[in-house]
């Protein structure tokens, strides 16, 4: 079992919620090797977001174990840095200063000043936003302020970058221009990457294997599907591409026949991940 | 708890001073004017009113001529209470400074605990909200007791009366910070002193500076009814004095003198408030 660069071993969730206890996922077991591109997708609510957030080590799961070259997880840290689908950049921090906050702390003693100022400028230019250093969150757009999250994360040279339906606020057209960047930057650096999504274009476009959960509670991973497409990708060129049709074809069928959503999906969503005032209200 | 009203004291429309006449005869026109035909309309009524030679109280041109030489002479000094109105005005102020930095650095701890501690919340609220609603006035008698000196049980009123707004803000500030930033200081892994400075203290600015001006008003209120019943130099007592000595034109004054230094005190922490939450407002 340790053999796996990281492996998430049995992870099981439960919430409890006004007194009554969900089982949000069930008997998770994921190996990932060096260098993958792992997508999870699933319906809204099913829990792949509790999944991710569990690997991150932001959320500790109910039992089960995630273990990331041979240590357990269980905080996070800068070696697994996630990118949120809100980019959560610090509003009041510039550009540069959003990323160098992360770059500071995480290199503090393996660098010197000069280096980490050197490295915060080389990954902002590596997602094209050298341009608007001193620039304040507010004053660029979603798809700049995205590339900005994706900068800092990538900064912390995590040994696993945790994408949280990173392009779901964007629209079609940057989005699409996002995937191409997150493709080309993976291809130079050979990034492990996780991410969720619920599209199943940008999953199979990007991934080298599909987790796919099933519906809630009690999710669990329903099929896992082997992405086998060369790669550099390119978009126009796979619309064409027969295997690519297939894989597609395959992660439709199973979400929209196998696991088919017949519930209310607020409902649903409500009841699998307590929103903030839920939290609060316990609190 | 409404995050609404966070941003609608802070950011005004400012007017960057471009070409500059006619940007500044609209401005005049625009936010001068106004105010002033006001102004003028309510002098002229009150004159009218009280220009008869029963009425109880002097109009604003006996007021002009009884007071005149308080207003060109603000800084005599005959000995003992018998000061100008600037040095009146500065001893109220000083006792003002003492008590509401006081109750800046108190408040904002406090608050910053109770935000940040279930704990203290629940134990310390029921306290902070039963003492808020004690008139400020109240507290003088048992401060007198206790200090046995009038300065000391001033400023004790100050800072006793501008605290509770600064605590419940501040503490609303604190639990109000997104958990999107919290969770980007645990992957970072900011320790408490980081947290506090880069994440908390400019995540809930906009909130405390709200808190700041409350409380500053607040205490501008009551120093004048403080000074009244301690006497010494001030220009509470200025008024009581005055009005014991039946100088119903020295009480006008005063009372123009108050008011304007509150609104300058009131504008002071806005500007504060402004310069330092630049940018910290969501985006």
């Amino acid at each position: 079992m340790a053999t796996h660069y990281l492996s998430v071993e049995q992870v099981e969730m439960t919430f409890a919620t006004k007194g009554a206890t969900t089982n949000v996922l069930k008997d998770i077991n994921l190996a990932v090797e060096r260098g993958e591109y792992i997508s999870i997708i699933g319906h809204s609510g099913c829990g792949k977001s509790t999944l991710l957030n569990i690997i991150a080590g932001l959320t500790e799961s109910t039992s089960g174990a995630v273990i990331l070259d041979g240590k357990e997880v269980n905080a996070p840290g800068p070696d697994r840095s996630v990118v949120f689908q809100n980019h959560s950049l610090l509003p009041w921090l510039t550009v540069y200063e959003n990323v160098s906050l992360a770059v500071n702390k995480t290199f503090s003693r393996s660098k010197s000043k000069a280096e980490r100022h050197e490295w915060v400028l080389k990954n902002l230019d590596m997602v094209g936003m050298s341009h608007a250093l001193s620039k304040r969150p507010a004053e660029i757009s979603g798809g700049m302020k995205q590339r900005v999250g994706i900068a800092r994360a990538i900064s912390m040279e995590p040994k696993v970058l945790l994408l949280d339906e990173p392009f779901g606020a964007l629209d079609a057209l940057t989005r699409a221009h996002l995937q191409e960047e997150v493709m080309r930057i993976q291809d130079e650096l050979g990034n492990t990457v996780i991410m969720i999504t619920h599209d199943v274009d940008e999953a199979v476009l990007l991934s080298d294997r599909i987790v796919m959960l099933t519906n809630g509670p009690s999710a669990r991973i329903g099929e896992i599907l082997d992405i086998d497409l060369p790669r550099p990708r390119n978009r126009i060129e796979l619309a064409d591409n027969p295997n690519y049709n297939h894989y597609r074809q395959e992660v439709l069928r199973f979400l929209y026949e196998k696991q088919r959503k017949v519930e209310n999906l607020a409902e649903r969503r409500e009841k699998a991940v307590p929103t903030n005032a839920a939290k609060k209200a316990r609190a | 708890m409404t995050t609404s009203t966070r941003t609608e004291t802070f950011h005004k429309p400012t007017f960057n001073a471009g070409p500059a006449l006619i940007r500044l005869r609209d401005t005049l026109v625009k936010n001068v004017l106004p105010p002033a035909v006001i102004l003028a309309l309510l002098l002229g009524i009150w004159e009218m009113l009280c220009s008869s030679p029963t009425a109880a109280l002097p109009p604003p041109s006996q007021v002009l001529s009884d007071t005149w030489e308080l207003i060109v002479n603000p800084f005599y000094d005959y000995g003992g209470n018998d000061k100008g109105m600037g040095w009146q005005i500065l001893a109220s102020l000083e006792r003002v400074a003492y008590g509401y930095l006081l109750a800046v650095v108190v408040g904002i701890s406090l608050g910053v605990l109770v935000g940040q501690s279930t704990w203290a919340l629940r134990g310390l609220d029921p306290v902070f909200q039963v003492l808020r609603t004690v008139p400020p006035l109240a507290w003088l008698p048992i401060s007198l007791a206790g200090f046995q000196d009038s300065t000391p049980s001033a400023i004790f009123v100050i800072f006793i009366t501008a605290i509770w707004p600064i605590i419940i803000n501040t503490s609303v500030g604190v639990r109000n910070i997104p958990e999107d930033y919290r969770n980007v200081a645990r992957v970072i892994r900011l320790n408490g002193a980081e947290y506090f400075t880069r994440i908390m203290l400019p995540a809930a600015a906009p909130y405390i500076f709200s808190g700041l001006r409350i409380g500053v008003g607040l205490s501008w209120l009551a120093i004048v009814a403080a000074e009244m019943l301690i006497g010494g130099v001030g220009i509470g007592f200025f008024i009581w004095d005055a009005w014991n000595a039946s100088m119903l034109s020295d009480i006008v004054l005063a009372l123009v003198y108050v008011g304007i230094v509150g609104f300058f005190l009131d504008r002071i922490v806005a500007f504060i408030g402004n310069c330092v939450t630049r940018g910290t407002t969501q985006s």
